[in-house]
């Protein structure tokens, strides 16, 4: 009986063997790696990952070989904000699992363990060639249920496959400052920085006196130990901040604070940091962009302006690109797109929604470019990438193959001949007309 | 003669004839074009709004309006714009914009677009909110946008009056306000109404609370206008002016049309049964993110739909939103417009075509850039009862050109000049011609236009 089972493990692994090695020919293959954009190009995937990128790589027999001529071939999408996996529908359709509210706990929520693989929406951005995002969660701003905390929690680097979809807890911790954090803190930005002080602080002390305080020797801290444990990762200079912040003053403030605390910061949003591009790049804080954010929705965003990528990039800032959008985290594209439209490199704009992400999430040794060793996300297209009219035609996520199929294809299916579905007028398989 | 110029009065500025005829109703456009002359725009690649595509083509602008589209015009004497490798569109129109009601900057003292006191606010109009120093604007002109329609938001099932604009600087809305342009209704269906006032406990908090809401009030408005009918056959006193009956009452007279908030097919299709109870037609379903799924009642109604590429899923009513939306709805032969409901979104309206176009495509809907660019200009301006003077290149209408630096259904293209009436009001990059609104004055739109 033993021995039968084993046999037939064997038979399985045999059988998955061959598929486990796909070539990816003829493409134009664009690494952004050091590679380059190799013409003619073939990606070798064995068991997930990238065994070899090249214009001269043997295809090994039994491999499966997908014919890529005439197509362009990228790494798989890296959405640098987004909500996948926690949110369906967020409004009045039952909870949603992205934003806690109370004090209860700060940092130490973590979205994490809210993610779910199976949420329609994965489908729908993973076939539209999105393969990583981090999910992070929102700022729970006042209502008349309450409020939540200007340190929202802890963000989770997944990739959208269907098994294993964590790749990275505690990634970054998530801050509103700026006018945001302003509605946590009695109304003023002032108190923010107070209030996000006050928790690095409790941190550090917590690390530097941890016996002392469980041997209730120590002040009593503000923070949950789970808050404390949680902010360690940022006072180590593991885990970045993301700060939800526009205006410039707050980002001339925000420099500070990362220099003086000696952590590593990431601007969400940033509508004025074009106005501080060198002081950026010379500070090493990245910002992720939304390139068609021009508008002053807020005296925070006064001076918002198209082209602020290519003014950040040109000074040396890495620049991702991403508006934090979760059902169509897909439209990554499109907003790449106008970035090149306003004078961004088009290998730039690709970066900043694949590598980049990565970079600033420290998963880049193992996703966001098509490198030897890195996880096969790949995506087909049928030719420019960042083009309105070009959806992919293959996605891999860790060298599997993914269906591209989703909810909305199967919608369209059903009401692409006008009139009334078939579906709908489907019998019982044993009755009668 | 008193009776007419009554019926005119008591429906003030749904009186088309009385603007048109330079009369005093209140409100009345006092748009007035930019100086113009004459100027060819020669060599483009040209999409006429028509369903047409005319290469290496030249469009004739003289006195205001479009004297003529062709290959190889003489036009002596005439501005030429060298437009090789160009294209050439009529004027960008979204039919549903809240600028100017929830401008930029969104602060609670400017927003303006829903008066959420009553479930039937079919007595005010959006132009008395609308304010003119919107940045807004300006950033829909570098879109290409050359008209827009302004209406209340959808908390209530009959938010007030919709109005529409063409997109040039005025320092009050009648200096905006698009001449003879009917005006809408703006109805709204499912979740938002439901949603405002059950919260309160009041009616209506479900679905049906709607249906019941708005069948109450047409009940009313017939009743208005029958007494109002009566009275002018010289039977019946004239009830006493009442703005809310007299906008429904605009509607049932066909001078006002109904652009309708609605997302779902089936909600769609009992809205349609309504209108044939009360006799009105809905011109336009705005959202209508499931029209897909009855493109083919749409079309027997004769009822546009303008919706989003691919916004969905944001509440349950959009949970259904497919990709192909708008393609399947153009494919039934129903009127498909895609519109922005956004500042954003009405900056590239064009794209958000592309994307539908490409999406279509891959389920064998091949959609040729003349037969999309009717989705943003000439259906646009059907449903806003603007066709005859906006939405195509043709001899006689309005000049509201776009020429684009390149294919307008490219991500990296965009808008090079914008002519309203003749006249260009936008130039991409040209500081000292494009419009600072009184906003931006000192900020960085201020110093490079536009941006």
């Amino acid at each position: 009986m033993i021995r039968q089972v084993a046999l037939i493990g064997l038979l399985a692994l045999a059988a998955n063997a061959p598929a486990a090695t796909t070539a990816i020919v003829g493409g134009n293959v664009v690494t952004v790696g050091p590679q380059g954009t190799i013409e003619n190009g073939t990606v070798l995937i064995v068991d997930g990952r990238i065994a070899a990128v090249g214009d001269d790589i043997r295809v090994p027999a039994g491999a499966e070989t997908i014919d890529a001529s005439g197509k362009v071939v990228t790494p798989g999408l890296f959405s640098p904000l987004s909500q996948l996996g926690l949110v369906e529908v967020p409004l009045s359709a039952g909870p949603t699992d992205g934003a806690q509210r109370g004090e209860r706990f700060t940092a130490g929520f973590d979205v994490a363990d809210a993610y779910n693989p199976r949420s329609t929406l994965i489908a729908i951005n993973r076939i539209e060639g999105v393969t990583r995002t981090l999910s992070a969660p929102a700022p729970a701003y006042p209502d008349e249920t309450g409020g939540g905390h200007i340190i929202a929690g802890l963000a989770a680097v997944v990739n959208l496959g269907d098994s294993e979809a964590l790749e990275r807890r505690s990634a970054a911790v998530v801050v509103s400052l700026g006018e945001g954090g302003s509605q946590f803190t009695g109304g003023t930005r002032a108190a923010a920085w107070l209030t996000l002080r006050n928790a690095l602080d409790e941190a550090l002390d917590y690390r530097e006196h941890k016996g002392d305080f469980e041997r209730g020797m120590r002040r009593p801290y503000v923070h949950s130990v789970a808050d404390l444990e949680a902010l360690q990762g940022v006072i180590n200079g593991n885990t970045p901040l993301i700060a939800s912040v526009n205006r410039a003053s707050d980002i001339e403030v925000l420099i500070d604070f990362v220099s003086d605390y000696s952590v590593k910061a990431i601007i969400a949003g940033g509508a004025e940091a074009w106005m501080l591009a060198d002081e950026l790049a010379a500070a090493g804080i990245p910002v992720i962009v939304d390139p068609t954010a021009n508008l002053p929705r807020s005296f925070d965003r006064l001076n918002a302006r198209l082209g602020s990528a290519t003014i950040l990039a040109r000074a040396g800032v890495k620049v991702a690109i991403g508006d934090g959008d979760t059902h169509n985290a897909r439209n990554l594209t499109q907003a790449a797109g106008n970035a090149v439209a306003h004078g961004l490199d088009w290998d730039e704009a690709l970066r900043a929604i694949t590598l980049t992400p990565a970079e600033i999430y420290g998963v880049a040794s193992t996703s966001g470019s098509l490198e030897v060793g890195k996880s096969a996300d790949v995506v087909i297209w049928p030719g420019d990438p960042l083009e309105l009219t070009n959806y992919p035609d293959q996605v891999f996520i860790k060298g599997e193959r993914i269906p591209m199929i989703s909810r909305q294809t199967l919608l369209r299916d059903r009401y692409l001949q006008s009139g009334t579905p078939p579906a709908y007028r489907k019998r019982q398989p044993d009755a009668q007309p | 003669m008193i009776v007419a110029i009554a019926t005119c009065g008591l429906l003030a500025a749904g009186c088309g004839k009385d603007e048109q005829d330079g009369g005093t109703a209140a409100f009345a456009s006092r748009y007035e074009p930019l100086p113009s002359g004459t100027t060819l725009i020669a060599g483009a690649t040209v999409l006429t709004g028509t369903g047409e595509r005319i290469d290496d083509a030249d469009v004739l602008i003289r006195d205001g309006r479009i004297a003529a589209v062709g290959t190889d015009l003489d036009a002596a004497g005439a501005d030429v714009v060298d437009a090789a490798g160009r294209w050439v569109t009529p004027g960008i129109i979204d039919v549903h914009s809240h600028l100017g009601v929830y401008p930029s900057p969104s602060t609670e003292s400017h927003s303006d677009g829903n008066e959420m006191t009553a479930p039937v606010t079919a007595n005010v109009w959006a132009e008395h909110s609308v304010w003119p120093h919107d940045p807004g604007f300006t950033t829909a002109l570098a879109g290409g946008v050359t008209a827009m329609q302004i209406l209340p938001g959808s908390a209530n099932l009959f938010g007030g009056r919709g109005v529409t604009l063409k997109n040039l600087p005025g320092r009050n809305v009648m200096d905006m306000k698009f001449p003879g342009a009917p005006h809408g209704l703006k109805m709204a269906c499912g979740e938002n109404p439901k949603r405002v006032y059950g919260a309160r406990s009041q009616a209506p908090g479900t679905r049906m609370g709607n249906v019941a809401g708005y069948r109450a009030a047409w009940i009313d408005a017939a009743e208005y206008r029958d007494k109002v009918k009566a009275a002018e056959e010289g039977q019946g006193e004239m009830p006493k002016r009442d703005l809310k009956l007299e906008t429904l009452m605009g509607v049932l007279e066909g001078e006002i049309l109904v652009h309708n908030h609605c997302y779902r097919g089936d909600e769609m299709s009992i809205m349609l049964d309504i209108a044939k109870e009360f006799g009105y037609r809905v011109g336009t379903f705005h959202h209508a993110v499931e029209s897909y799924k009855i493109a083919d009642l749409l079309a027997e109604n004769d009822t546009c739909s303008a919706m989003w590429a691919d916004w969905w899923g944001f509440k349950m009513e959009a949970y259904d939103g497919i990709r192909e939306n708008i393609a399947l709805v153009d494919r039934a032969g129903a009127c498909a417009i895609v519109h922005s409901d956004s500042a954003i979104g009405i900056q590239r309206l064009n794209q958000e075509a592309a994307k539908v176009m490409g999406a279509a495509a891959r389920v064998g809907m091949d959609i040729p850039p003349e037969r999309a660019i009717r989705w943003l200009t000439s259906n646009a301006a059907t449903s806003l009862g603007i066709d005859e003077q906006v939405g195509t290149l043709e001899a006689g209408k309005m000049a509201d050109v776009v020429v684009w630096n390149g294919n307008p259904f490219s991500v990296y293209t965009l808008a090079e000049r914008v002519y309203i009436d003749g006249a260009l009001a936008y130039e991409l990059g040209n500081e000292d011609l494009n419009p600072v609104t009184d906003f931006s004055l000192g900020t960085s739109a201020a110093a490079g236009g536009a941006q």
